[in-house]
């Protein structure tokens, strides 16, 4: 690929990852634990969705560098099936239950925090600059998922067993957020992007601790589900577009 | 506000003769427009009155958030799903800020929310109402939100301290929630025919009970007088329906919509429309259980803080663990 290509391929797979993940929160709203979580988990719904529509407007640009010219926001959002999707399947995964939803967030949030900051650095401006904005946020996220998995974890016997569930469950989802770039890639060989394969370390020592702490067990690396980067998603994506899209797909041509 | 009827406890208004010293008190300080606090004495039905009001204010700010949750996942941009995200957070703020208020006065935010539950307290009859297209969601902001500014913004001048409060806090968030709706409805409204039908149609099912909202006539409101008495209510259900079809009419005008009154005109005499009648036998009947989503917020309520519990059990269990750990 050209290196615009991959750029345009790799801020949708920023993008996307955040806009699933904000949507996936988007339903919970209102149906909380209680309303203090509600407006928590909001806020971190929106920090995700301002950051996808900062990636999506870069993208944009890129691709007007390449093509001439670039889809807006809206147009990456909903005008793309599942299959143009570059998003981790960690995210498009169901909501469950609350243990669920954060054991998501928690996984999720570690590497976002750890990749963000790396970005920060990247050679390309624009996306140092976005990754740095965002970095400040997903600290926040981090720090909050990685409470909740502490205080479900080590609560009672019924949230323990329920976020043990949780985290086991999720766990095959975790191996595609470290998927090393392919050899030759041009983004990291120009240091803007960052080899995943470099967060896993990190990663896992964060994690580790978070889930010692919580007093459940770390799942052992087995098998580890891949596809969302290549387009290729489980089932649950389908739905969350026909949901999320539906507007704009029935009236093409209205403006909101 | 969406405090609708609000039971006071008292049948008729006690003139100063019949108070007692300490309630004549009380009235002259409310007179003197002295704001009442947590620690001072107040007479008990000022205290239980005040406390159904602030909760069925604080309990339609939270189902409030349905309605409009039911479009969070399939708002039509990313900004408008942002602004809506946004706002409806708001809204859970004022359930909280007015929480706190009523728990000044000595009640539990669980005991509220079981009243809730329990249909022995209601949240105003608007969040009875579907939201059935996108235009909804403009309707709720220009028009729900604007009836909420309509009544809260007296109440800023309330005669209880930390509901006062709280109201300044909350109004200028409302006022933001309002302008983004009208916003969604002049999208709606200068679109393509079919969003001007779906604005249309918006119009059309929220006005009347938006009008609802401010409570029945005063002709048969028989707590306003002591509520208003106790500055807890400082303009009638009437002064403030009417002052609501005063400003949005001109709005809906703006639009480009109509307003499904066919009794609606402009009275230069008055200086005020003259509107239809309002049918409030559908207002009794949404409040008594039977509005199209009734059955549906209840529920949704329900089970969200029955599916919450064991979450709630879980971090008060962990903070007793870490209390008991840093002790030992
Ligand atoms: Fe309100
Ligand atoms: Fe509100
Ligand atoms: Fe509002």
């Amino acid at each position: 690929m050209p290196p615009d290509a991959s750029l345009l391929d790799y801020l949708l797979r920023l993008a996307d990852t955040d806009l699933v993940l904000a949507q996936r929160l988007g339903e919970w709203v209102g149906k909380g634990p209680v309303v203090e979580e509600d407006i928590a988990s909001t806020n971190v719904g929106l920090d995700l969705l301002g950051q996808a529509r900062m990636w999506y407007g870069y993208a944009g640009e890129v691709e007007a560098r390449i093509a001439g010219t670039g889809r807006d926001e809206d147009a990456f959002a909903f005008r793309r099936d599942a299959h143009e999707f570059r998003n981790l399947l960690l995210v498009e995964q169901p909501n469950g239950d609350y243990a669920d939803t954060l054991a998501r967030q928690f996984l999720f949030d570690q590497w976002h925090l750890l990749l963000l900051r790396a970005l920060s650095a990247s050679a390309d401006e624009r996306v140092a600059g976005i990754a740095a904005k965002a970095a400040k946020e997903a600290a926040y996220h981090a720090e909050r998922s990685a409470d909740w998995v502490i205080r479900l974890g080590d609560g009672t016997d019924v949230s323990h067993a329920r976020m043990q569930d949780a985290i086991d469950g999720l766990w095959m989802y975790t191996g595609e957020m470290f998927t090393a770039a392919p050899a030759g890639d041009p983004l990291a060989a120009a240091g803007i992007a960052v080899d995943p394969a470099m967060l896993k370390a990190p990663w896992d020592a964060r994690v580790s601790a978070v889930l010692a702490e919580a007093t459940l067990a770390r799942p052992a690396d087995g098998w580890m589900q891949k596809g969302g980067i290549a387009g290729v998603h489980t089932e649950h994506l389908g739905r969350l577009l026909a949901e999320m899209q539906f507007l704009q797909r029935a009236y093409p041509d209205a403006k909101w | 506000m969406y405090a609708q009827m609000v039971d006071t406890g008292v049948r008729s208004v006690k003139d100063a003769a019949a108070m007692t010293p300490e309630e004549q008190a009380f009235q002259a300080r409310i007179d003197a427009d002295v704001k009442v606090e947590p620690k001072d004495w107040m007479p008990e039905h000022y205290r239980r009155t005040l406390i159904r009001q602030i909760q069925q204010h604080a309990h339609s700010e939270i189902v409030g958030m349905l309605p409009e949750g039911n479009w969070v996942t399939r708002a039509p941009t990313l900004k408008r799903k942002a602004i809506l995200m946004a706002k409806i957070q708001d809204e859970g703020g004022h359930g909280l800020y007015l929480y706190s208020a009523a728990e000044t006065l000595g009640v539990s935010r669980d005991d509220l929310i079981a009243d809730l539950h329990a249909g022995r307290v209601k949240y105003s009859s608007i969040f009875n109402y579907p939201t059935l297209t996108w235009a909804d969601i403009g309707a709720i902001g220009w028009l729900v939100d604007g009836a909420a500014i309509m009544n809260q913004v007296p109440l800023q001048r309330t005669s209880y301290g930390p509901y006062a409060r709280a109201m300044v806090r909350i109004c200028k968030e409302e006022s933001f929630h309002q302008r983004q709706g009208y916003e969604i409805m002049m999208h709606l409204a200068q679109g393509t025919p079919e969003q001007k039908r779906m604005a249309q149609d918006a119009l059309d099912r929220w006005w009347q009970p938006s009008l609802m909202m401010f409570g029945p006539p005063d002709a048969d409101s028989v707590h306003s007088a002591q509520s208003m008495q106790w500055k807890i209510k400082l303009l009638s259900n009437d002064e403030l329906r009417q002052r609501f079809v005063d400003q949005t009419v001109p709005q809906a005008d703006y639009l480009g919509l109509t307003v499904p009154d066919p009794q609606l005109r402009w009275n230069a005499e008055r200086g005020h429309y003259d509107f239809g009648p309002i049918d409030w036998r559908e207002f009794y009947d949404v409040l008594k259980g039977n509005g199209p989503c009734n059955r549906d917020r209840i529920r949704t309520r329900v089970k969200a803080w029955e599916d919450g519990a064991w979450v709630r059990e879980a971090a008060v269990a962990h903070a007793e663990k870490r209390a008991a750990r840093k002790a030992a």
